[in-house]
């Protein structure tokens, strides 16, 4: 990794890198509101230049952190950093506010935990978690009766393993999705196959090691 | 071959006659699905950089961003060719090389982390120079940095690696608990033994808070990992020679966790509190950060 500091540094780009694959690159605008610990050092650690780097698709030993500010300002990315409150969560916490092209907004809590691990705590107000440690595919969906059943044999059918798997809601009946880490690679084959289930919105996969 | 407590790793590694790095390999190959060789040749890339680090910190002229630090494991390197060292050659170099990797580090260069950043001088710094002193091979010292990600996993696990949650502790004091569980091993120490030498390391740090001025990764912690390869060597000294840890391992790390949850937030890396706050650690960071 580039230093200084695997918590500010290197956790801090792989939650940028995060949420610069939720947005699917497609980024206009971002805020990063820095909590605890995150908000007193950033900039002593670099975890600005860190967050930046990844929301810029770099993985945490990418030499060219060191100049994400002026690379950012390149593409005409805006980027902004605030001090915050985000509550009771762990000590390196930054939410980060997305504007796409379209408009669209999106808004992700994550925390660095230590030797540059992460974990994903919030996306657009809704608790979830996952670490990113494993392949981990995010597919929204119709809280329709089937859609998990659908998606689970497909991964099935390609004798992909499912780790970890859990599935949030915002209402009954609405938007809902799944959350499903794997023990293996998974190919754009299957995300294809997952995208044309009947009531599956979208199909997307977060790897970042 | 899995496990997350220290008594159930001595237990693997007691009922195949295994080492810890051997139960650890094993571990990484059901985990990442992977063959051995591909497991070594991923640690060989981890220790070339380690390698480089120590290097590049030793010939090049290094200052941090801030420029707070910089040359400083020269300067040791330097006075040890001319004067006989104080702590001796081995203690000595160890020394100079971890301050070599924590202002590389500083520099926003590439180094491993070992657990953390912060931390990334203990393991290379004790690694590289036992295998100077001891001519062990790379493939010796892959499976020493197998032994100390069986520890650093351990710690990770059960209590934490970040400064951030636990203060100075947790990451310098993990560092050399990691460190000195590999030196005993590459030693020919029983796996019992290292873990006695990880519990011991963590014990001599216990409460270290983490206090960087101005929030940087530079001062007090370069010297920190300094003291985290002695810590590192002398533990494993005892450990080798029979001396156990009275309190076990994973109560240790237990501990280690309670004690990191009870330092106020000014002592873990805030940049509020400890020498940050003192005048000088003040008038730095208005020199830096404006």
């Amino acid at each position: 990794m580039i230093g200084p500091s695997s918590s500010h540094t290197a956790g801090a780009c792989k939650l940028g890198k995060v949420a610069y694959k939720l947005a699917k690159g497609d980024i206009k605008k971002v805020v990063f509101m820095l909590h605890g610990s995150f908000a007193k050092t950033y900039r002593g650690h670099g975890t600005d230049k860190a967050l930046l780097g990844g929301i810029l698709g770099f993985d945490a030993d990418d030499e060219r952190i060191k100049y994400s500010f002026e690379l950012a300002k390149k593409e005409e990315l805006l980027f902004q950093f605030e001090e915050a409150d985000l509550g009771d969560v762990h000590p390196n916490t930054v939410k980060i506010l997305i504007e796409k092209n379209d408009g669209v907004k999106m808004a992700i809590i994550g925390s660095s935990i230590g030797g540059g691990n992460i974990k994903i705590i919030e996306i657009d107000g809704v608790e979830l978690e996952f670490t990113g440690e494993y392949p981990t595919l995010i597919v929204p969906h119709r809280d329709m009766p089937g859609v998990i059943a659908k998606t689970t044999a497909i991964l099935s059918q390609y004798e992909i393993n499912i780790a970890f798997m859990r599935v949030y809601r915002y209402n009954k009946g609405n938007n809902a999705f799944m959350i499903i880490e794997t023990d293996s690679p998974i190919c754009t084959d299957v995300i294809g196959h997952i995208k044309s289930v009947d009531n599956v919105i979208n199909a997307y996969l977060v790897t970042i090691n | 071959m899995n496990f997350t407590k220290g008594v159930e790793l001595l237990s693997l590694c007691n009922d195949k006659k295994l080492r810890i790095c051997d139960v650890m390999v094993e571990r990484e190959m059901v985990l990442a699905n992977s063959s051995k060789e591909e497991i070594i040749d991923k640690i060989s890339i981890s220790l070339e950089i380690m390698k480089n680090s120590i290097e590049k910190g030793l010939t090049e002229d290094i200052k941090s961003v801030s420029g707070l630090i910089g040359g400083d494991a020269k300067k040791i390197s330097i006075r040890s060719k001319s004067e006989k060292p104080v702590c001796g050659n081995l203690m000595s170099k160890a020394i100079s090389y971890s301050m070599a990797v924590l202002e590389v580090n500083a520099a926003m260069g590439k180094i491993v982390a070992a657990p953390t950043a912060g931390s990334s001088g203990i393991l290379p710094a004790t690694l590289i120079c036992l295998a100077e002193e001891f001519s062990l091979t790379d493939e010796q010292l892959v499976e020493g940095i197998l032994t100390a990600s069986a520890i650093g996993m351990i710690i990770s696990r059960n209590a934490t690696v970040a400064g951030a949650e636990g203060g100075c502790q947790a990451e310098t004091g993990s560092a050399a608990a990691m460190a000195a569980a590999a030196v005993v091993e590459l030693m020919g120490g029983t796996p019992e033994a290292a873990l006695h030498a990880a519990a011991t390391c963590i014990k001599n740090v216990l409460g270290l808070v983490c206090d960087p001025i101005a929030g940087l990764v530079e001062a007090p912690c370069e010297k920190r990992n300094a003291i985290g390869v002695a810590n590192a060597l002398i533990s494993a000294e005892m450990a080798l020679a029979g001396v156990e840890s009275i309190i076990p391992f994973d109560e240790v790390v237990d501990t280690m966790l309670r004690v990191g949850r009870s330092l106020p937030f000014e002592l873990r890396e805030s940049a509020l509190g400890g020498l940050a706050a003192t005048p000088t650690g003040l008038r730095i960071k208005k020199e830096i950060l404006g």
